[in-house]
């Protein structure tokens, strides 16, 4: 146990003290906060033609029964003969765009709108104003203002979640479903990346410089492990209480004003599992990381074959929206159970729904047997390919190397 | 929100100091580039901590050792022994399963089969503390100091910090590379850091000294530097296995020779005994006179400016040098011929083929 804390404190040592890494831990909240002020100015620049100057938007009516309420905020329809005539005025850039009712509108409720504007899709503005204009001349002599306001907009849903017991508990909204389990499966990958990534340049650079040999006559290969370990995932710990702390300074201090962090709550149970998945996770994706750097010949190349775990680990990030949106579902579930994706996943889940103590249960002996299967394969591993210097073990040699 | 504020500040100061010792501890060392001379060499009047410890007992016990990688084997049933006191070279060509055995005696490979012991204790015991290794394949941290790096290494091996500061210290100031102990090894030439290396492998006075290609990479200067620490770790009882393929090495180190080729042991013995089985009884001779039918020589072979003699098998080199006395021949040179461990190599390499 000496030897694995002087390892570890070496290691920690030699990780903190790169300018890198102060870049990156002190750094990278204010990148990210910059980035959310940005996205929050851009979004307001974005309003602006909310409010634009006067519209004018022209139709051609082949059915002959749209001729009034053509007087909307800052828009007004103005009529056209024939399709000629509008598309004339368009190119002239009298009107903005045009729309053609078909005699067969009532049957098909088919119009076609003409527009030099390049879009995607239809604009969901102008896909109001449209409607607004078509219902108002339907219907504005046949029902009253509240009947007609109703058929614009028929329904307020309001979803409530009822809990085992029965009781009602509040709807999460849509910023809580999705946006803060997208931060935190991020956040926490990121993290783990980051702290495995340091372990496998400690191995891959003691390998390239030919250390490891002097440094194996002096610890096993556990103790070596189990060094590098600690030291490297108590630099990884510090960084991610620095960012959660930055967060919550950040959210607290009245002065900032984000938008879209300022309805964020985080569930007391987080900050306990995510302790637990940092470290499990961590560990894991150490031991993965170890074993590339054992078998890979220069940090550059096992850089390149990071590829093989990454890939996995950011599948719950590519489901964000289906864990987000159903946290007890089937998929959320299974990626809970498989250890490569289970950090992500659970800190997803638990950022909305109490998850059932036996999937933490589960979730969690598997992850951790795991990372033991894991040391007792990278140990073999180490042994076999450390001192492998210039060439890599085929797949064949690996295969043989692991039964 | 106080809270959180001051914990981000504790954070950070805790950062900062950390930075602030670190850079204390290389401030202790300053590299020093312009007086710092590049060469280095041995101070002997320099205080050593090399401890003596009691000679001729078995240090190193190796029985029946086989190892095979996919089917080939590496090393083929080899056993020896190695004396405290004493120098063993292990010698061979490339590929002869040299650094196999002593990677089976670090315990950084395991054997196949056979029993290897090392001051008494078997395979799996962990004597790592008692052993300095220097590997064939070796370096050090290029970006860190000289000075933290043997610190680092003489912890691993069981040293107190202050003891291991102590240590390194006297054995840097021994090898003449105090000046240097501020630079990071990237900015040492590459004989420097051998001797680091070397410094590394003793700093915690071990027992068992295994050097791997020892010599590879110094210069003349150094090499004599190595040759002198080596033979005073023997006076002081360490046990010494050397292994290498510059044969002229072990001639003038080794009590005891252990040859190895396509991993089995072809050779193994006393270094005066294995030279003198190898004698093919011929003397070399430089004179003036005649020695024309000269009784007990079978074979004269001319070298130009000296002959061989090769003796017929009942004559002695003795008896040679008062038959030519006789003659009245006036001897210039006169030389029992001794072949050569290199000689002695090519032979037997080509005898087992």
């Amino acid at each position: 146990m000496k030897k694995t804390m002087i390892i570890a404190r070496h290691e920690f040592s030699q990780v903190v003290r790169r300018k890198g890494f102060y870049i990156l831990t002190l750094g990278l909240p204010f990148i990210a906060f910059l980035g959310l002020f940005i996205n929050d100015i851009v979004q307001d620049l974005d309003k602006e033609p909310d409010t634009p100057d006067h519209q004018n938007i022209g139709y051609v009516d082949d059915m002959g029964v749209f001729t009034g309420y053509t007087q909307q905020a800052n828009l007004t329809f103005i009529p056209y003969p024939d399709q000629d005539l509008a598309q004339q005025d368009l190119m002239a850039g009298e009107i903005n765009e045009y729309f053609v009712i078909p005699e067969s509108y009532l049957q098909t409720g088919l119009v076609d709108r003409y527009t030099t504007e390049r879009e995607l899709e239809v604009p969901l503005k102008t896909w109001y104003q449209i409607r607004d204009f078509l219902l108002n001349n339907l219907l504005a002599s046949e029902v009253n203002d509240d009947l007609l306001n109703r058929a614009k907009n028929p329904v307020q849903l309001n979803s409530w979640h009822l809990d085992e017991t029965g009781a009602v508990s509040e709807p999460p909204d849509e910023l809580q479903a999705i946006l803060v389990p997208y931060f935190f499966g991020l956040l926490f990958i990121m993290s783990i990346f980051m702290t495995s990534g340091y372990l496998m340049h400690s191995v891959t650079e003691e390998k390239e410089n030919r250390i490891m040999e002097i440094l194996l006559s002096s610890v096993s290969v556990n103790q070596l492990l189990r060094g590098k370990i600690i030291g490297l995932g108590i630099a990884g710990l510090i960084q991610i209480v620095i960012w959660l702390v930055t967060i919550r300074v950040f959210l607290e201090v009245g002065s900032v004003d984000i938008s879209v962090l300022e309805d964020i709550q985080f569930p007391p149970s987080m900050l306990l599992f995510g302790v637990i998945y940092f470290l499990l996770g961590y560990g894991l994706f150490s031991v993965l990381y170890a074993g590339l750097g054992a078998m890979s010949t220069s940090p550059r190349e096992s850089q390149q074959m990071v590829g093989i775990f990454v890939m996995p680990a950011v599948v719950p990030l590519v489901l964000m929206s289906v864990i987000g949106e159903n946290p007890e579902g089937g998929i959320a579930q299974a990626l809970s159970f498989i250890p490569i994706t289970a950090p992500t996943t659970v800190m997803m889940r638990l950022a909305n729904i109490n998850i059932p103590p036996w999937e933490l249960a589960l979730s969690i002996t598997l992850l951790a047997s795991s990372i033991a299967l894991g040391l007792w394969l990278v140990a073999r591993m180490f042994r076999a390919y450390l001192l492998m210097y210039g060439k890599r073990p085929t797949l064949r040699e690996i295969v043989r190397t692991l039964r | 929100m106080e809270t959180m504020a001051l914990a981000i500040l504790a954070v950070t100061a805790v950062f900062v100091l950390f930075r602030y010792r670190q850079r204390k501890q290389s401030e202790e060392f300053p590299p020093d580039l312009k007086s710092a001379p590049e060469s280095t060499g041995l101070k002997s009047s320099a205080p050593l901590r090399i401890s003596t410890l009691p000679t001729g007992t078995t240090t190193v016990a190796v029985s029946h050792v086989h190892k095979s990688f996919n089917g080939t084997h590496a090393v083929n049933d080899v056993s020896f022994e190695v004396r405290s006191g004493e120098i063993l070279g292990i010698v061979g060509p490339n590929g002869a399963g040299k650094t196999t055995a002593i990677r089976m005696l670090m315990d950084i490979i395991g054997a196949d089969s056979g029993q290897i012991t090392i001051l008494g204790a078997s395979a799996g015991q962990d004597t790592r503390d008692t052993i300095g290794y220097l590997p064939e394949e070796r370096g050090l941290y290029r970006k860190i100091a000289v000075a933290e790096s043997l610190r680092y290494m003489a912890q691993l091996k069981g040293l107190l910090p202050e003891e291991a500061g102590k240590v390194r210290d006297q054995w840097l100031d021994r090898l003449g590379m105090s000046p240097h102990k501020g630079k990071k090894i990237e900015q040492l030439s590459k004989g420097m850091s051998q001797i680091i290396q070397l410094a590394a492998t003793v700093i915690h006075d071990p027992e068992l000294i295994i050097l791997d290609e020892p010599f590879s990479g110094l210069d003349p200067v150094n090499r004599e530097m190595l040759k002198t620490i080596i033979l005073e770790l023997k006076e002081c009882g360490r046990t010494i296995i050397l292994s290498t393929h510059q044969m002229n090495e072990v001639e003038a180190l080794c009590d005891r020779v252990l040859m190895i080729n396509k991993g089995s042991v072809v050779l193994h013995g006393e270094l005066h005994e294995i030279r003198s089985r190898f004698r093919n009884n011929s003397v070399f001779l430089e004179y003036n006179g005649s020695i024309d039918n000269l009784p007990g020589v079978a074979e004269v072979k001319d070298h130009g400016s000296y002959v061989e003699l090769f003796l017929n098998q009942d004559t002695s080199a003795n008896q040679i040098l008062s038959r030519l006395v006789e003659r009245g021949v006036t001897i210039d040179r006169f030389e029992v011929s001794t072949p050569s461990l290199n000689e002695i190599f090519i032979k037997v390499a080509r005898e087992e083929s």
